[in-house]
């Protein structure tokens, strides 16, 4: 096609003279750029016609900074390559106290501009995009882009006060812009108000590490500081795939109470009928005949059933085995009450009680019994003492349970204080 | 598609109209401005130099929106304060025109709504973030912009060579709509389409750029 012979086959990229200074100044922008920063003597200079005029004087005031990322350096996001072209440090006060960050402008002659921003560490890709956000309706600015719902962060008042390379506009220092950031982890929608005109960007959260693996950059990123107002929660995910682990534990833990509550013997070994009474005199403890408890190692319950009736009695217990001599003790109370007061009838305690000895082996055994009562008065009850031998003890999944709880408790709890770290730096911190 | 050829009135070289609805277009050996009469074409004006200008779209670029392919036939070149656009006449495969917008390398493509919407129906004093709704889609005035014409080139549907400083009103969406209301026909022209994405034009027979790869 013939037309097409009307520009020149190739862009060529364009160099020249620094008014102030005479050094050589290269544009990588191509016809996109409006202005330069003179790398000699840092005269911004306003390249949008031939002649090309000193917008700023050098910025001699202050010192020379250097980007992290050097201009010309080019990288490659999302699969295309971009070129830093140029570079800004912006500033907003709050409570007085100056923060500052760094901005570089990414330039591609077919896919156009993107910004890289850095804040301590914190980074992020940030575009512009074609639209003005739908602003919901609600007590905290929030807005809705594309579906996804941003909330405010903060308003703010940025002031460039370094430039260095070169812009599609009249880049340089003390440039104002009334900024709104709204948030949804891992992406951030800006507004930026110069000239009463508003742009809207869409910044994605990148680590250190991943912008210089992008650029190839020598060393490693700087450490990132605190917690950005984008930056996604470390602890998000997990925490719902430790509460959906925790759920499929307990459906484990269920199945498993329903196995050893169906699967235990409850064999009773032993069962015998008592009576005692405190007037009696002479030594109350005595021994059951000897029963035998078989199979593997597995746990015994005591069950004591009395007929007490607003009273109480004391057992001192202890299951000994024949053959070894060992023994299990304990003591047991019992006690019963109820009565009425006040029109209201009450209870207290129970007239029975059950106990278990865990792990108890095969062998022969028996039972030494001391039953107690109050002595002031005389008193006497009948018993009845039931020894059941692997019964189904629901201890262990208790414990279980309240282990499995600790992982996502514990991930839930950090994310509590991740974004309360986070939102400490926005207009909505408690104070 | 290609019309007979005619010959500029200016230097003899042949012209030729690729697209039946074009008005005018510029000879690119003498850059005479020359417009489509029923039988010939008459020269009204010679463009200055093109400017420098970094667009990576040129006239014969092809390329594709909502599944229908295109190729660029013309443009007008504006400037204005803060920079310059170009509006890339385009024609469809099905015959119809439409324009495809560089600002900055921020790409939209739209069409001209016709017949152009009374006056009264359009923002009569455009104000940034005033509301205007058009077939039930909702606008909000962006950027008014003063521009002025910096050239033409190529086949354009309509006259358009001697126009002094024009008033644009955009309008965008919160879904990427995009609108141009220029102020400078009469009545003023709207222009509705959406914003698109580089990726997205699968552009064809770009221009190259030095130290560059597409």
């Amino acid at each position: 096609m013939s037309s097409a012979a009307v520009g020149p086959p190739v862009v060529q990229a364009k160099s020249l003279h620094c008014p102030g200074c005479g050094g050589p100044v290269t544009l990588r922008g191509f016809g996109h750029t409006l202005s330069v920063v003179c790398p000699q003597c840092h005269a911004v200079l306003d390249v949008s016609n031939p002649l090309v005029q000193i917008l700023q004087r050098a910025q001699q005031a202050q010192e020379r900074i250097q980007p992290k990322i050097p201009l010309g350096t080019r990288g490659k996001i999302d699969n295309v390559i971009w070129e830093v072209i140029g570079f800004q440090v912006r500033q907003i006060e709050v409570d007085g106290i100056p923060y500052s960050w760094d901005e570089y402008l990414l330039f591609n002659p077919y896919y156009g501009f993107r910004y890289l921003s850095e804040y301590q560490g914190h980074w992020n890709v940030i575009r512009i995009l074609p639209l003005v956000p739908e602003s919901l309706p609600s007590v905290r600015p929030r807005l809705r882009v594309k579906g996804q719902i941003y909330r405010h962060f903060q308003h703010c008042e940025a002031t460039t006060v370094f430039v260095l390379g070169e812009f599609p506009w009249r880049a340089h220092k003390g440039e104002k812009a009334v900024v709104d950031d709204f948030i949804a982890p891992p992406r951030m929608i800006s507004g930026e108000r110069m000239d009463g005109e508003v742009v809207w960007s869409l910044g994605e959260y990148w680590t250190g590490d991943q912008i210089w693996k992008a650029f190839q950059l020598q060393g490693r990123a700087p450490a990132a500081v605190g917690v950005f107002e984008n930056q996604p929660s470390p602890h998000h995910g997990r925490a719902g795939s430790m509460w959906k682990t925790f759920l499929w534990m307990l459906v484990a833990l269920a199945a498993l109470m329903f196995y050893f509550t169906v699967s235990a013997r409850r064999d009773e070994v032993f069962q015998q009928q008592y009576t005692f009474s405190t007037g009696t005199g002479g030594e109350p403890s005595f021994v059951t005949p000897v029963f035998e408890l078989k199979g593997r190692s597995s746990n015994v319950q005591l069950g004591i059933k009395t007929d007490l009736d607003n009273n109480w009695a004391y057992f001192n217990v202890a299951l000994i085995n024949q053959d070894t001599g060992r023994a299990w003790d304990f003591g047991r109370e019992v006690s019963y009450y109820h009565g009425v007061d006040g029109g209201e009838s009450w209870t207290e305690g129970s007239s029975s009680d059950s106990v278990t000895i865990p792990a108890v082996p095969s062998g022969h055994y028996y039972l030494r019994i001391e039953p107690e009562m109050d002595t002031k008065q005389p008193s006497s009850m009948s018993y009845d003492v039931t020894l059941r031998r692997d019964v189904p003890s629901y201890l262990f999944f208790g414990i279980a349970f309240a282990l499995l709880l600790i992982p996502p408790i514990v991930s839930t709890m950090r994310i509590g204080a991740f974004e309360t770290a986070r939102w400490r730096e926005s207009d909505y911190a408690p104070s | 598609m290609s019309q007979p050829a005619a010959r500029c009135p200016s230097c003899g070289a042949p012209v030729s109209f690729r697209w039946a609805g074009s008005v005018q277009t510029t000879c690119e050996f003498c850059k005479s401005i020359l417009v489509r009469t029923d039988v010939d074409v008459t020269k009204v004006g010679t463009v200055a130099e093109l400017p420098p200008d970094s667009s990576p779209i040129q006239i014969g670029t092809e390329g594709v929106v909502d599944n229908k392919p295109f190729v660029v036939l013309g443009r007008i070149i504006y400037e204005y304060e803060f920079g310059g656009w170009n509006e890339w006449h385009v024609v469809y495969n099905d015959g119809t025109s439409g324009w495809l917008s560089d600002a900055q390398l921020e790409y939209d493509v739209s069409w001209q709504v016709n017949p152009p919407p009374a006056p009264n129906l359009l923002p009569q004093n455009p104000q940034r973030e005033e509301p205007f709704s058009w077939g039930g889609r909702a606008f909000q005035v962006t950027s008014i912009t003063k521009a002025h014409y910096k050239g033409v080139q190529g086949e354009l549907p309509f006259q358009y060579w001697d126009k002094a400083d024009c008033i644009f009103a955009d309008l965008r969406s919160n879904d990427e709509q995009f609108g141009t209301i220029d102020y400078s026909d009469n009545p003023p022209a709207l222009y509705l389409g959406r914003a698109v994405g580089f990726e997205e034009l699968r552009l064809k027979n770009l221009r190259e750029f030095e130290g560059w790869r597409k």
